[in-house]
């Protein structure tokens, strides 16, 4: 069976359920939103800053605050692209169709993730836009030494979301269970993991933590972060392969 | 052609389906038949290499159906209706399905007016009711023009107008040498469409025959006799000259005669002899669901209990009589619940299915019955009904103006001819 039948089987179930639309723009409008509210709180505070704060001052990195909240809707995107065949019992009627299985999931994932990579990179460079039209006299330039790279970053880390989320769902199937394992896991755990002393080096290694930096433009003072931009979207991309593996090893083993 | 050779699928420690080997030819519809629970959608999955068996193989055309060259264009399947996402439009669904295997849109379109779903093609199928759901799977399973085809309960929810579509669809499909394998649990609608029956139970194979050869190898055929009823010493001299002659003879519970291990002609013989006048003698030939029950008696995984609503009922005020149980339930013949044909409707009257002794009847000669042929409220449990002009073994059929012909009979009587 040619890749290219199941990719386009794929696109026309893609865009004709309500949810990708629905998910898909909720990532750009929360994104968008809380970029630019808090671009302009930062605006506002910039002359309250001590002076290592102001030298810490990301302007690039804070246009993109909006994407941690965003990132759940992607996340959210990604879990249902998978699950949906799950919760529906479409999974047998899509595996009897194409047998093999790898061709499938991937297909699958491809057509996903060449739609989450659009509107990831859309929303990536709208955050920025907005962001710095916000932060007024403190912004930064496109043309500014790596603001450019964290902007494609910051796209590449919405797409990586997405994926990661879709190899979970491909392993969990449930999109209950795949949804309320990521959501929290995202929204709070990996953030006290991140924040607290014990664990930062741990947590560090986390997908969205690991991919995030790519984002940041501003290395702040004494960072001990043992990878840079791209070793940090290097890991978070491990971790994709990690979970589409995971994903494809249960898919092809166990019974539809 | 569908083989499977020592199929086996074990969940744990629970054997879904064991040893398991058939054939389904080309050519003819194959009926698949079991209890709830007996592994007939296992075996439509392993079919479809959606399952793994734990042992032995099946194959389509001599391939696993996973390294089947271009599989959607060879087989398809029903496995479950409301296996579709809602939120997407009947046409959507298809569409995506057709270019999985390459077929032009132009085919979706013409297997939606197939199916008659045209008009809601741009519907999302959340809105679907079962019936529909079913016409749409059935389309799907239609869109690559395969050779194979596998239904899983294809007529459930669906019309009347839309079981008869299902049934010549299903047999013109085999008429132009397609191989068809539908599972179902409606046994009158099975006796008329499928040509070949594969029966499983319990995981495991209970027959493999043609549809003539599982009845007359699963129940026994019987006459029924009915003499005036004016007069009940005829009876009585008719039922001990047919015992004479080596017959079973056991009575029915409107007053009739049931008779087995004598040929037609061969009781009116003997009535003859014994100067004993008829006013019915009519060949039964036993129905697909009969013959069904009796062989997967024992292979019942989820069987009724009788509903004692002990923990509902008030207690009964002194002197009342409690109320009857519903006679038959819970005896050994009493085999399953009434058949659809029943409406649902409690069985009121004693009635010994067949294959019970219809001697547990307690109703008894009933002599001076007003009319001689009241089988009507009879007729809804008794799926032993009669075979309307089903041909004769050899003697004439008495005239008999049955009361409501239940589907269940029908079936046999054109598969007899």
């Amino acid at each position: 069976m040619a890749a290219t039948q199941v990719i386009r089987s794929e696109w026309t179930k893609i865009r004709s359920v309500a949810s990708t639309v629905w998910t898909l723009s909720l990532a750009v409008v929360v994104t968008l939103a809380l970029s630019m509210l808090i671009s302009a709180l930062s605006a506002n505070e910039f002359d309250k800053l001590n002076a290592q704060d102001r030298s810490d001052f990301d302007p690039t990195f804070i246009s993109f605050a909006g994407m941690t909240l965003g990132q759940l809707a992607m996340i959210v995107f990604g879990v249902l692209v998978v699950s949906n065949e799950y919760s529906s019992g479409m999974i047998r009627t899509s595996l009897a169709a194409v047998p093999q299985r790898g061709t499938f999931l991937f297909s699958k994932v491809a057509v996903a993730t060449g739609l989450a990579l659009v509107v990831g990179m859309a929303t990536s460079f709208a955050a920025f836009f907005l962001g710095q039209a916000m932060l007024g006299e403190h912004r930064a330039q496109l043309g500014d030494t790596g603001v450019l790279r964290a902007v494609v970053g910051g796209g590449l880390y919405m797409t990586l979301i997405a994926m990661f989320s879709m190899g979970v769902a491909a392993m969990l199937r449930s999109p209950m269970l795949g949804l309320g394992i990521l959501m929290p896991f995202f929204f709070l755990i990996s953030n006290i993991l991140g924040n607290v002393d014990a664990t930062r080096k741990v947590g560090r290694f986390l997908p969205d933590q690991a991919g995030s930096r790519i984002m940041q433009v501003v290395t702040p003072v004494g960072d001990d972060t043992p990878y840079g931009p791209w070793g940090g979207l290097g890991i978070m991309a491990l971790w994709v392969i990690a979970a589409l593996g995971g994903g494809y090893a249960l898919l092809k083993r166990r019974d539809a | 052609m569908i083989e499977a050779v020592g199929l086996t699928k074990r969940y744990g420690d629970k054997t879904a389906v064991y040893n398991l080997s058939f054939q389904v030819r080309p050519g003819a519809v194959t009926g698949f038949l079991g209890p709830n629970g007996s592994g007939k959608s296992t075996t439509m999955r392993m079919i479809l290499g959606l399952d793994n068996p734990t042992a032995g193989t099946v194959t389509i055309g001599g391939h696993p159906y996973r390294r089947l060259p271009n599989a959607p264009r060879q087989v398809g399947a029903l496995l479950d209706a409301k296996a579709v996402h809602g939120g997407r439009s009947a046409r959507n669904h298809l569409l995506s399905l057709a270019q999985l295997s390459g077929i032009p849109a132009r085919r979706v379109d013409e297997v939606l007016g197939v199916v008659g779903l045209q008009d809601v093609a741009k519907k999302r199928s959340k809105g679907f009711s079962l019936g529909m759901g079913q016409r749409l799977g059935i389309a799907a399973a239609l869109l690559g023009d395969p050779q194979v085809l596998l239904f899983d309960e294809p007529v459930n929810g669906l019309d009347p107008e839309g079981i008869l579509w299902v049934r010549n669809l299903m047999k013109a499909l085999a008429a132009e040498g397609r191989t068809v394998f539908v599972s179902s649990h409606l046994m009158s609608e099975m006796a008329l469409t499928a040509d070949h029956l594969i029966v499983i139970g319990r995981g495991q194979l209970l027959a493999d025959m043609s549809i003539t050869d599982f009845i007359s190898a699963n129940s026994a055929d019987f006459a029924r006799v009915r003499t005036p009823d004016s007069d009940p010493q005829l009876r009585e001299k008719l039922s001990s000259a047919l015992t004479e002659a080596g017959g079973r003879v056991l009575p029915e519970q409107d007053g009739a005669l049931r008779i087995m291990g004598l040929p037609l002609p061969r009781i009116s013989d003997i009535a003859h002899d014994a100067g004993v006048r008829l006013w019915e003698l009519s060949p039964h030939q036993a129905s697909l669901e009969e013959a069904y029950m009796r062989m997967t008696q024992g292979a019942v995984d989820y069987r009724s209990t009788i509903d004692q609503k002990s923990g509902l009922q008030q207690p009964l005020p002194p002197g009342a009589q409690p109320p009857m149980p519903v006679p038959g339930q819970g005896q050994p013949g009493w085999y399953a619940p009434p058949p659809p044909q029943a409406g649902g409707q409690p069985p009121t009257v004693p009635q010994g299915p067949y294959g019970a002794p219809a001697g547990a009847s307690p109703a008894g000669p009933a002599a001076g019955q007003p009319n001689p042929y009241a089988q009507a409220p009879a007729a809804p449990q008794q799926p032993a009904a009669p075979a309307p002009a089903a041909p004769p073994a050899g003697g004439a059929p008495a005239p008999a103006p049955q009361t409501a012909p239940q589907p269940a009979a029908e079936p046999k009587s054109e598969d007899a001819r």
